[in-house]
């Protein structure tokens, strides 16, 4: 497992604490989950993921992520309507592992309110979270 | 220098099944026809089964090098928490597969099926001592399904009363199968955490026990392997809001003719007649899982029940308030006889020493390991202990690793990663059937394997060397599941 | 006690480490108030000459073959069993292993499951088998639950020719869900009227039995048709798999699950259990099923081996959320019916089916010929029903003392159905049973 010295934590992209992210593109956004997230879990085997035109609340779960003998529940970290989900993910969840901020993107959401954005934190603020 | 069980022997390749045999074998002696054939609706009838076509010898060598790459009971000791791998008396098998029984039709009547009849109603009457509950059910044919009986039990009481309940209090160190169980049933789980001590604390039960909470799963004694001390107080809590008290008798092993499940407020209690009543495991069932309950519960018992009715044994659905029936008969019969001949076996006073020589053994072993392993909760233990790998962990060894290297030393692992409660956790009950002698070559292995973490941790790492296989890729497994041939 | 190995000198050696005086002194942690206030009162203790007389006492009153002639399957069959099978189920490597959680020392238990859902998934026709479960009826029970679960609907519409005993097990597991059990009737043929299912809404499965309780085979197409339509997951279930050896599996009509009970095939019934649920469903079911599975990987070394997979479905790890409860399977049982299927092969599964469908056929027309009426006329599997006169009960009796059990009355369960019997034949009846019965029923 990474040191938490060792768990990248893009500058452009903002963190809830329950270990997703979430990334500005254009009107929607584009949420996964983080580098520590995925590391923690270990080999990812499978990702559930909601249909397009579901809609969520912001901290409403919207799939689960399993690894050989775990399974976590992924929470939106802004609520808004599902417009794309990464598809590849089914067959290679892997990239969850290898890719988790670019090929291992889990939803694109309309956000009902963009302005949640903004109550999520910074890299360095979710790595002092990380540190407790 | 000590001589470990452990070691590679002649253990052969063998094929799957269908890589085999060959059109025109056949492994079966096909019953005289002694009558003509009847013509067939063309339209309904198939091509039957693709299976291959095997001689006798085929499927005896198949399945005995198969058995080859097993560990077992009979080979050697399997110290694994919370599963009692007793040793599985051969007397039991005799018994269960005497003719009369196993060609025994379920819906024979009565008067034609006496003796196991009688069989049934005497082993509910043992079960029923041995806990000190008032009345038992024998249908449920596993663990998880005996809970499962528990909690149709809870739901019948309360809609009986009139207020169905919503929710459910289950301890953190709970068996996945409780919450699982009581899901079934509507419950929705409330979690609570045992103390500093390990054991469940009356205020804490008090704070979430309320009226719409049918009442507390608990396991005692508790997974890690100590006795819930103040489970008297707990159930008087839970009584006072008209709430059930629910045993998980998965432990009965560390407790028989010691303590009275009665007594102590366990409205509620499934047995694990595969663990604690020695019939064997099979690689995973057939087991039995009879529920035990106090009289309030007792016309609640899934039908059919066995009674007696002037000096005659009979099966009656007459119990209007049953939760219905379980199983398409009367459960696993088959276990049953055993855990009957077990009982029958051993008596009074050798159930009673067998728990004390299992707690006896339990903690003989926390004794003599708990400097080379942390100890996670350093009090006396019932029937099994619990340590971690926090003290290897500086060595980059997990207990996994550990584990595993125990395979190259014959024995099989204790249980791992559980409880939860527990991080790295090493869960280990020797049972009262292991002698001295192999429990201090258990030691000695430990031991041993605690030395390699530091000397030479990457034996571990790589371990197991000498069984049939390596470590085995379950990420591939369960990315790409492929779950036939 | 020859199961206890300490020696008093050992006791008193491993006290001393553990630093208390006596046994009694390891219970320090058991308050007074939980300690019984006496010594358990058991019967004493036999020794193993006793208790093999004892236990003969017993079984030597149960009604059993070949003394006995039983014409009764009803969900339990009297089959020839090879001794290999029994030989090799008491293996100690199979019958005193545990649940094969440590791979590398398991292959035998793994490899043998992972056969087992091979076999059964090809018997079935369907894509995916699990490693067993309880018994029939809990299979049922547990494929209701999942379909409930996939198609999120609350209602199940469950043939009355389903075994009454499994749609008891069904009620009992549904009672405190609150989810809809509707019965379908059945016609006059002697299969499900599936007349009622278009006015029915919110159905998350259509279950019937083939071979049903009748031991009449059902229209498989028509159900799954139905079922389709009302957008309702299409579930066949059986007691009597051998007739798959010869009528068309489920999945030929393309069952989304496929569960029974496969005791027929090489367990002995010991009065109904242990038994076999066998479970198997479409591929794209496969996260939804309960049960353990076992599939193929590669060790260290790049070898062929088994592990137990896909376990997030299971109660250890997603606890509340779990698939079911369900943590065994019945590995040893469903290791006797591949050790049977494997002996019998496909050519041998054939024939026998083959057997039991003429054997069967025989009664039937010797009955027929002695002016019985047999009501119902789809083709069966191994049982029909039979129309007695009135008064045969004392006939039934009569048999009895002579060691004939003449089948399974079926008031009882159907009330509609009086002087009605269901029969069944196998290839354990000779010709020669069939045609003593008939005599002694004239």
């Amino acid at each position: 497992m990474k040191e938490l010295s060792e768990i990248n934590l893009p500058d452009d992209l903002r963190y809830a604490e329950s270990h997703e992210w979430a990334k500005s593109a254009g009107d929607t956004l584009k949420i996964g989950i983080t580098d520590y997230a995925q590391d923690q879990l270990g080999d990812i085997v499978f990702v559930e993921l909601p249909d397009v035109g579901d809609s969520f609340e912001k901290g409403e779960e919207f799939g689960t992520v399993e690894s050989v003998k775990a399974v976590s529940e992924l929470y939106m970290p802004v609520g808004g309507e599902v417009v794309a989900v990464n598809s590849v993910l089914e067959d290679s969840p892997e990239l969850v592992n290898n890719s988790p901020y670019s090929d291992g993107w889990m939803i694109e959401v309309k956000p009902d309110n963009p302005s949640e954005m903004d109550d999520l934190l910074t890299g360095d603020a979710y790595l002092e979270k990380l540190k407790g | 220098m000590t001589d470990f069980p452990g070691t590679t022997g002649l253990i052969f390749n063998e094929p799957l099944l269908w890589e085999k045999g060959k059109k025109g074998r056949t492994g079966f002696s096909l019953p005289r026809r002694d009558v003509a054939s009847y013509p067939l609706d063309e339209s309904i009838t198939g091509d039957g089964p693709d299976f291959p076509d095997l001689s006798e010898v085929d499927v005896i060598r198949h399945y005995i090098r198969l058995s080859q790459w097993n560990f077992s009971v009979d080979s050697g000791m399997y110290p694994l928490g919370s599963c009692t791998m007793k040793y599985n008396p051969k007397t039991n098998e005799r018994q269960a597969s005497h003719p009369g029984f196993a060609g025994a039709h379920p819906l024979l009547p009565p008067h034609l099926s006496q003796g196991i009849l009688q069989l049934m109603f005497e082993l509910e009457k043992f079960l029923v001592e041995i806990t000190g509950m008032d009345a038992a059910s024998l249908q449920p044919a596993a663990g998880a399904h005996g809970e499962l009986a528990g909690m149709l039990l809870f739901h019948a009481y309360h809609k009986s009363k009139g207020t169905p309940r919503s929710k459910i209090i289950v301890p953190d160190t709970a068996h996945g199968t409780n919450p699982a169980s009581a899901a079934l049933c509507g419950y929705k789980p409330v979690p609570i955490k045992s103390n500093e001590q390990g054991v469940l604390a009356p205020k804490d039960v008090a704070q979430v026990m309320d009226e719409e909470t049918a009442g507390i799963m608990v396991t005692n004694p508790n997974t890690l392997g100590l006795f819930e001390e103040n489970v008297k107080a707990i159930a008087d809590i839970v009584h006072a809001k008209d709430g059930l008290v629910y045993c998980d008798g998965a432990n009965m092993n560390a407790v028989m003719g010691i303590v009275h499940m009665g007594d102590i407020g366990i409205d509620v209690l499934h047995l694990n007649l595969h663990k604690t009543f020695s019939s064997p495991h099979g690689g995973g069932g057939p087991g039995s899982g009879p529920v035990c309950v106090r009289n309030q519960l007792e016309p609640f018992l899934p039908v059919p029940r066995v009674i007696q009715k002037d000096g005659h044994y009979l099966l009656s659905i007459d119990f209007p308030q049953s939760i219905g029936k379980l199983h398409a008969f009367c459960g696993n019969v088959g276990v049953l006889i055993r855990a009957y001949s077990y009982v029958a076996s051993m008596g009074a006073e050798n159930l009673k020493k067998a728990s004390q020589l299992a707690v006896l053994n339990a903690n003989y072993i926390k004794e003599k390991l708990r400097g080379t392993f942390h100890l996670a909760y350093d009090r006396p233990c019932m029937h099994e202990c619990v340590f971690s790998d926090k003290y290897q962990q500086i060595h980059k060894v997990t207990t996994l690793d550990m584990v595993k290297r125990l395979m190259d030393y014959g024995f099989h692992p204790p249980t791992i990663y559980f409880p939860l409660v527990v991080p790295g956790a090493i869960m280990i009950e020797p049972t009262e059937t292991e002698s001295k002698e192999n429990i201090d070559l258990f030691i000695d292995s430990m031991n041993a394997i605690a030395n390699e973490a530091k000397e030479n941790p990457d034996l571990l790492r790589e371990a197991p060397k000498s069984a049939k296989r390596r470590r085995l890729d379950e990420t591939a497994a369960a990315r790409k599941p492929c779950l036939r041939g | 006690m020859r199961y206890l190995p300490h020696t008093s000198e050992d006791i008193s050696e491993m006290l001393q480490t553990v630093g208390v005086q006596s046994l009694d002194d390891l219970f320090s942690s058991v308050p007074q108030e939980c300690r019984r206030k006496n010594e358990l009162n058991l019967p004493p203790a036999l020794t193993e000459w006793e208790l093999n007389n004892h236990i003969d006492r017993l079984a030597g009153s149960m009604a059993v073959s070949p003394e006995y002639k039983i014409f009764l399957g009803a969900g339990s069959y009297d089959h020839h069993i090879p001794e290999s099978v029994s030989y090799l189920l008491s293996r100690s490597e199979f019958m005193t292993s545990y649940t094969p959680y440590q791979p590398e020392i398991s292959q035998g238990t793994l490899q043998a499951i992972f056969e087992y859902q091979t076999l059964t998934a090809r018997l079935l026709g369907m894509d995916v088998a699990n490693a067993s479960q309880y018994d029939g009826a809990s299979s049922l029970a547990e494929a209701l639950l999942m379909a409930v679960r996939i198609t999120r609907h609350n209602k199940v519409a469950v043939s009355q020719l389903v075994h009454p005993n499994y749609r008891q097990v069904i009620k009992t597991y549904f009672a405190p869900s609150g989810y809809e059990i509707i019965d379908l009737p059945y016609s006059q043929n002697g299969t499900t009227d599936l007349s009622n299912l278009d006015n029915l809404e919110d159905l998350a499965a259509v279950a019937v039995q083939s071979p049903n309780f009748f031991g009449c085979i059902e229209d498989l197409q028509a159900v799954g048709k139905k079922a389709r339509n009302q957008k309702a997951l299409f579930i066949v279930c059986f007691s009597e798999p051998l007739a798959y050896g010869m009528y068309k599996n489920p999945g030929s009509f393309d069952a989304d699950i496929t569960c029974g009970e496969g005791q027929s095939l090489g367990i002995p019934r010991t009065f109904g259990g242990p038994a076999l649920g066998m479970f198997a469903a479409k591929q794209k079911y496969v996260r939804n099923m309960p049960g353990r599975l076992v599939g193929q990987t590669v060790d260290a070394d790049g070898n062929r081996g088994f592990v137990l997979t896909l376990a997030t479905r299971e109660q250890h790890i997603r606890r509340e959320k779990a698939t079911s409860n369900i943590c065994t399977n019945h590995s040893l049982c469903a290791l006797a019916s591949s050790i049977y299927m494997a002996s019998l092969g496909g050519s041998g599964f054939k024939e026998l089916a083959r057997l039991n469908y003429d054997k069967c056929e025989y009664l039937k027309d010797q009955l027929r010929k002695a002016g019985y009426s047999l009501p119902f006329s789809q083709s069966t599997f191994n049982e029909f029903v039979v129309q007695f006169p009135e008064g045969f009960d004392t006939t039934y009796q009569d048999l009895l003392q002579k060691k004939i059990m003449a089948g399974l009355p079926l008031e009882c369960y159907y009330p509609e159905l009086p002087h009605h019997y269901l029969l069944c034949v196998t290839e354990t009846i000779s010709k020669e049973d069939m045609d003593r019965l008939v005599g002694a029923i004239k």
